[in-house]
């Protein structure tokens, strides 16, 4: 049977609802957060509804219910990015605080004044900011893997960085390069393997930032190598507040703990503490317990769709929607072709603020994003302050891309 | 359609009796909503009697920020700057005509909050300037 986003919409009770003036809701607005199955809603009411308990160290049955659930979500979780073992995935907060959690413990640990880092100059906040952070507090060197006209890397740029640098007086080649898979404003999807396997090559080690790859692509962190890579659950079918890091087993091992607290310990004296293993080593205090398990249902739930069909819908609806957009005279697209991005369109409109425009298909109950999208200095590099961003996933359809093209040709009537 | 986006707002956003930049000038003041990024600068001669003799208004945002800089820039041109430094959230949205949610409110009172930081002679533009 074909793919019908028609039918995948039925399990998103949110997409059946009316904004203003009784429209339907078009929601193109994954790529911020995505709407949530009734599979993953139910899975957390059952959790709270039946087994809620702290985890770990409780005896009575509820206790162990909810460790039980805890954990299995992580189980899943590793399954889905093909992880060699769970007690690789760390609960976090979301791909913001995993990869703080690697700034703060890894880094740390092993990078001194001087020391370079490389990014790319398509990063979010979240891949930027930690890093900025640590060159205020530790002297680091930072420098970025230059982005095209057309949105990609330029690996020129990249392996002139590694080469530069392994020249370098202080005899400083990279220590790390943190980069993104997939932009959150061009789409565009990094050669994360050939990335890794490049800054392997200089002695670095790599931090994947993936909170818009592992959502729509079929991820395996062990065919790209990654050392450390990060997402969310909201981007993904699941809830806010809960999102996961993994790490290779020997970089975990070896790093400092981040918060300190219960469950993170396996012994504390008035003067002294033991560490847990992995991966309680990094989960200080109660977790998000009910939004893993909502994780877990997200996983289930994206597994049994198919991320490949997941992938090869979001590039016909891409496809489609770019020549679309294209057609608007005014609109300007930023980022590669459909067949070098995922389900992002980014663009500006001529005379329009792209809050105006927001603002206006908003009353058609278009919901789309207007902003830098957390990704200021890209915004900068194409000289513009601001884009309106659609973003597609596996409930979108292009009945919505036909509203979506309709209501641009509104803004245009009213901005004339 | 939409009341939002109102004839008055589109004309004055698409053809502004007020954008430009004056010098010499005795006030000047800019600031940015870092929200969305909209900037708007302001420039302002004083008459000897405590009158705006001249002002204008520069930068960039949407269609709601500029228009309601030039319709703010045309309402104070020969007031005295007692009464500039009284104008308030409530002034604004009688100019508009519209009413805002919490969010584009703050795109509506960005020139407001840059003139009288101007005007007062202030720093720092603060929301409380136009509570």
């Amino acid at each position: 049977m074909s793919y019908n986003p028609h039918e995948i919409r039925k399990d998103f009770p949110i997409l059946q609802r009316k904004t203003h003036d009784n429209v339907p809701l078009v929601y193109l607005d994954s790529t911020a957060t995505s709407q949530k199955p009734l599979a993953v809603i139910e899975a957390m009411n059952e959790y709270y509804r039946r087994s809620n308990a702290n985890i770990h160290r409780g005896v009575h049955t509820l206790a162990e219910e909810a460790t039980a659930m805890y954990e299995e979500a992580r189980e899943k979780i590793a399954g889905f990015i093909n992880a060699p073992s769970s007690k690789q995935i760390i609960y976090t907060r979301n791909a913001t605080e995993s990869i703080n959690l690697v700034a703060y413990t890894w880094a740390r640990a092993n990078l001194k004044t001087g020391d370079l880092v490389v990014l790319t100059e398509m990063e979010h906040h979240s891949n930027l900011v930690p890093w900025l952070m640590l060159q205020a507090e530790r002297g680091i060197e930072l420098e970025f893997i230059s982005v095209t006209e057309d949105g990609l890397l330029d690996l020129d740029s990249y392996k002139t960085l590694l080469s530069r640098t392994l020249r370098h007086a202080q005899g400083g080649a990279p220590k790390l390069v943190a980069f993104t898979h997939m932009s959150n404003v061009l789409g565009t999807i990094n050669p994360a393997a050939e990335i890794i396997r490049m800054a392997h090559e200089a002695g670095a080690i790599t931090v994947v930032d993936a909170a818009q790859s592992v959502p729509h692509l079929k991820m395996d962190v062990q065919a790209l190598n990654a050392d450390f890579l990060a997402f969310s659950a909201h981007k993904m079918c699941g809830p806010t507040g809960v999102g996961a890091l993994y790490g290779k087993a020997e970089l975990l091992e070896s790093m400092p703990p981040f918060l300190g607290g219960g469950d993170m310990i396996k012994e504390v004296k008035l003067r002294s503490f033991r560490p847990n293993t992995l991966p309680h080593k990094f989960e200080a205090g109660t977790p998000a317990i009910a939004e893993a398990v909502g994780f877990g249902a997200a996983v289930d739930y994206l597994t049994k769709v198919g991320m490949d069909n997941i992938a090869a819908h979001e590039h016909e609806i891409t496809e489609y929607a770019l020549e679309r957009l294209e057609e608007i005279p005014g609109v300007k697209l930023f980022g590669p072709s459909a067949d070098k991005k995922g389900g992002v369109a980014a663009f500006t409109f001529e005379g329009v603020h792209p809050h105006d425009v927001a603002q206006i298909l908003d009353r058609d109950g278009i919901a789309i994003r207007a902003g830098h999208h957390c990704a200021q200095p890209l915004h900068e590099k194409f000289g513009i302050p601001a884009t309106s961003r659609a973003s597609f996933y596996l409930y979108n359809t292009k009945e919505e891309v036909d509203l979506l093209v309709n209501g641009l040709y509104k803004v245009r009537e009213l901005f004339g | 359609m939409d009341d939002l986006y109102r004839e008055v707002i589109i004309e004055h956003y698409k053809n502004p009796s007020y954008r430009g930049h004056l010098d010499p000038h005795d006030i000047q003041f800019a600031d940015n909503n870092p929200l969305c990024g909209d900037h708007i600068e302001i420039t302002l001669q004083t008459a000897a009697d405590g009158t705006v003799k001249d002002a204008r208004f520069d930068g960039h945002g949407c269609a709601i920020s500029q228009a309601s800089a030039d319709l703010l820039i045309e309402s104070i041109i020969g007031k005295p700057l007692d009464e500039v430094k009284s104008l308030n959230k409530q002034s604004i949205l009688d100019m508009l005509g519209i009413e805002l949610g919490p969010v584009r409110l703050k795109c509506a009172l960005l020139s407001l909050k840059v003139l009288k930081a101007g005007v007062y002679g202030l720093g720092e533009a603060s929301d409380e300037l136009v509570e």
